[in-house]
């Protein structure tokens, strides 16, 4: 499925998702992580600790609806993935990012711009593995 | 005011990764697909938030304390061990299967779309089973 080289919008939307991560480390002292915030989420620590991710994760869910309400258009959302594969993926990334301690907002952003050794190794190591995955899948098994 | 201005973050993540493309699964597996349908859309995506990240954590960590916080909670970790690799290799072939990574498929939720519940609820399920797995396979802290 071929889809459009979007350099501008991509860059801007990079942008966002960096001030979102400048401004809840500097107004709450966390790191923007997808995964953390999630598995915080559902195994809460304490009432203050879950109500402030389960805001964040409100206002991520809130965000193609304002996207909608600006340009017309919710975002485009294509998936060649089937859902039996959707549910296997799911689970090996739930598992993998619970032991590789971060995805690509934490480690991927957070981390790197940090420089934390720990995190320039696993965005390496699951970008690979990635691209490894896709070549495998549309190459040599459906090539 | 803690909870408006943590949902206003979400928000803007959540817009960031609608305009990136990050929440659109053909576009992630494409941006892997060197040897195919390749667009390089998502390198953008990681520069653009890198760039602001790396600033504005300079900035930010000047400060001795978040503005409604005691503390800056940053990983303090510093090894590499077979959890870590292991970890981020078992993501990236989820990720290389599904095309939705974490970050993408939480903002993408609200777009009402039911592939992308499934995917979140295979997600959630796959973290319960790997801490099931890790507090077997750890002993437990005095």
């Amino acid at each position: 499925m071929e889809t459009v080289f979007t350099p501008l919008q991509s860059l801007a939307g990079g942008a966002l998702i960096g001030v979102s991560a400048v401004l809840l480390m500097a107004i709450l002292g966390r790191v923007m992580g997808a995964t953390g915030i999630v598995a915080g989420f559902i195994a809460p620590r304490s009432l203050s600790d879950w109500t402030w991710r389960a805001a964040v994760l409100a206002g991520m869910v809130s965000g193609p609806l304002v996207v909608m309400l600006i340009t017309g258009q919710m975002p485009d959302i294509q998936v060649p993935t089937s859902v039996p594969m959707l549910i296997v993926g799911g689970l090996i990334v739930g598992i993998g990012v619970t032991f590789g301690s971060g995805c690509t907002s934490g480690h991927g952003v957070c981390g790197m711009a940090r420089l934390s050794p720990r995190s320039i190794v696993a965005t390496l190591t699951f970008m690979l593995a990635t691209g490894i995955t896709v070549y495998v899948i549309r190459h040599i098994i459906g090539g | 005011m803690r909870l408006i201005v943590s949902y206003l973050i979400g928000l803007v993540f959540g817009v960031g990764i609608s305009i990136s493309g990050m929440a659109n699964p053909a576009k992630v597996l494409n941006f892997f697909d060197v040897a195919g349908t390749w667009d390089p859309s998502l390198a953008f995506v990681m520069g653009g938030a890198l760039f602001v990240t790396f600033a504005g954590y300079k900035l930010v960590l000047r400060n001795k304390t978040p503005v409604l916080g005691t503390v800056f909670q940053l990983p303090t970790r510093k090894d590499i061990d077979g959890q870590l690799i292991g970890g981020a290799a078992i993501f990236g072939i989820g990720w290389g299967i599904a095309g939705f990574c974490p970050g993408g498929a939480l903002p993408a939720l609200g777009t009402g779309r039911l592939e992308v519940l499934v995917f979140v609820i295979s997600l959630i399920a796959g973290i319960y089973a790997a801490k099931a797995i890790q507090r077997t396979i750890t002993p437990k802290q005095a």
